[in-house]
């Protein structure tokens, strides 16, 4: 089976509008959560989020684009050119046709279906803008992406809750590998902090008033975020041929499902995940210096993660470090893993670890190193990226450096 | 009907059982609730009473609402119920 790199890499999300401000801002364990700026927030009982800050769609896009771009498929285009110009690719001829698009999102234009409701329902208009339903469908960012790009070969959206992003990067990752695509765009937006999107999460009551301070005793919900990140998979003897740069190698991937519970997680489900993906990348336990958490913040979250690790690590988990930068960006749903990804490819490409920020209170149910408000520096061959969904769906990525 | 008997019935139809099964000195584990099934109970309060539950599912012991026992429970929403009177 062939080799899969990373060859490119672009994001917009709370902590910035590229990579290099994304990684900056968590090499700093800076916060991109505050309060939100949305219409109606006053009605909502949950008033903060990881807002994508000082964005102006009309600097980016124009008048007939806008009518056709929702939020995430904004977000989706503006970090698919950053990271198609990062790898140098340009897709013609029969690299075109073996070049695809896959990723995920939660809620798709879900904006666009607000906004849609409110004027139908709300306001009383009974004539809605004629693009609406391309507008608002899932697979939108990923068709504009690879008509911007012209990717024709196999394209597709995974949407799977909160794993969106890490399932779409797997398939991307066995697609290139198995030899059904040269090239992939994959990864994951998120764009729904609005009235509705926020107002549907805060009926689960598993949300937090106050901040995202995952593995702390003091912990108390998740925050969402918005955003999206995007990368470039590439076969890597194709990546050689042409002198690219290298980011990183995914190495593997492995999924499962709780079949249990609808919402509350399975230690057993994640544990499989786990250690399946350790295994699709022959690594050993001891070789993962770094695990991307899911850590949403959410009391069974966390204490369901650690015990997994612990459980799978046996007393190497003492040793590795973990953290969760939805402190910094929040929660980005079907998104959350791309951009998540960026703090993976900095542990293994900078040989910095992006802290757990907000933490205050150490909690025995989450006594693992998670890199608590500071980041850390260390050299790591080898990490993982964890991501657990409602629906009890499980997706872990496992990356070694590129040496 | 009082408070109390509206909140029983409430609980009641969460555990799947008559009210006159229910006891006061019931905790959410005796009636077989999980986390699911006090959200759902605290969405039914809020809806049934009008009233705004201070409730957050990943600290459902230290909040200002008591969901220790069938009892801290109608307390709890007779308090709110008189707070909202007031």
């Amino acid at each position: 089976m062939r080799r899969v790199v990373i060859t490119g890499s672009g994001t917009i999300n709370p902590l910035g509008h590229s990579v290099a401000a994304t990684l900056e801002a968590m090499r700093e364990g800076r916060c991109g959560i505050g309060p939100l700026d949305i219409r109606d927030v006053d009605r909502l009982q949950i008033q903060i989020g990881g807002q994508v800050r000082d964005y102006d769609e009309t600097t980016h896009f124009n008048r007939q684009q806008i009518s056709l771009y929702d939020r995430f498929t904004q977000f989706t285009l503006l970090s698919a050119r950053e990271a198609v110009a990062q790898s140098g690719l340009n897709f013609s001829g029969e690299l075109a046709d073996r070049s695809g698009v896959v990723f995920g999102t939660s809620g798709g234009g879900l904006n666009t279906q607000d906004e849609n409701y409110r004027a139908v329902y709300e306001e009383g208009k009974n004539r809605v803008h004629p693009f609406i339903v391309p507008k608002l469908m899932n697979n939108a960012a990923a068709s504009h992406v690879s008509m911007e790009f012209n990717l024709r070969g196999p394209s597709f959206t995974v949407a799977t809750a909160c794993a969106s992003s890490n399932h779409a990067m797997g398939q991307a990752f066995n697609m290139v590998r198995s030899g059904m695509a040269d090239v992939m765009l994959t990864g994951g937006s998120e764009a729904m902090l609005c009235f509705g999107g926020i107002k549907a999460w805060e009926g689960l009551r598993v949300m937090s008033k106050d901040g995202c301070r995952p593995f702390s005793a003091t912990r108390n919900g998740m925050v969402q975020g918005e955003g999206a990140g995007v990368f470039v998979f590439e076969d890597r003897d194709h990546a050689i041929a042409r002198g690219a740069e290298i980011l990183c190698e995914v190495a593997g991937f492995a999924m499962s499902s709780d079949a249990s519970d609808i919402v509350t997680p399975s230690k057993q489900g994640a544990a499989r995940a786990i250690a399946g993906a350790l295994k699709d990348a022959r690594m050993n336990g001891e070789d993962v210096g770094y695990i991307n958490a899911h850590g949403t913040g959410t009391a069974a979250n966390d204490k369901t993660e650690c015990a997994a690790v612990a459980d799978v690590f046996g007393a190497h988990a003492d040793r590795l470090m973990i953290s969760s930068t939805k402190s910094m960006h929040g929660h980005l749903i079907g998104g959350t893993g791309a951009v998540e990804l960026l703090a993976c490819i900095m542990a293994l490409r900078d040989g910095i670890i992006a802290p757990t920020i907000g933490y205050e209170e150490p909690d025995p149910e989450c006594a693992l190193n998670v890199v608590p408000n500071v980041a850390q520096e260390a050299t790591v061959d080898a990490v993982l990226s964890n991501a657990f969904a409602f629906g009890g769906f499980n997706a872990v990525l496992a990356l070694r450096a590129a040496r | 009907m009082p408070v109390k008997d509206q909140v029983i019935a409430i609980v009641a139809e969460q555990a799947l059982l008559a009210p006159g099964d229910i006891n006061m000195t019931d905790t959410p584990v005796d009636l077989g609730l999980d986390s699911l099934g006090l959200v759902e109970i605290v969405f039914a309060v809020e809806e049934t009473f009008d009233v705004t539950v201070p409730f957050n599912a990943n600290e459902p012991n230290t909040g200002d609402f008591d969901i220790s026992t069938v009892a801290s429970i109608v307390a709890g929403v007779e308090r709110l119920v008189a707070e909202q009177k007031a």
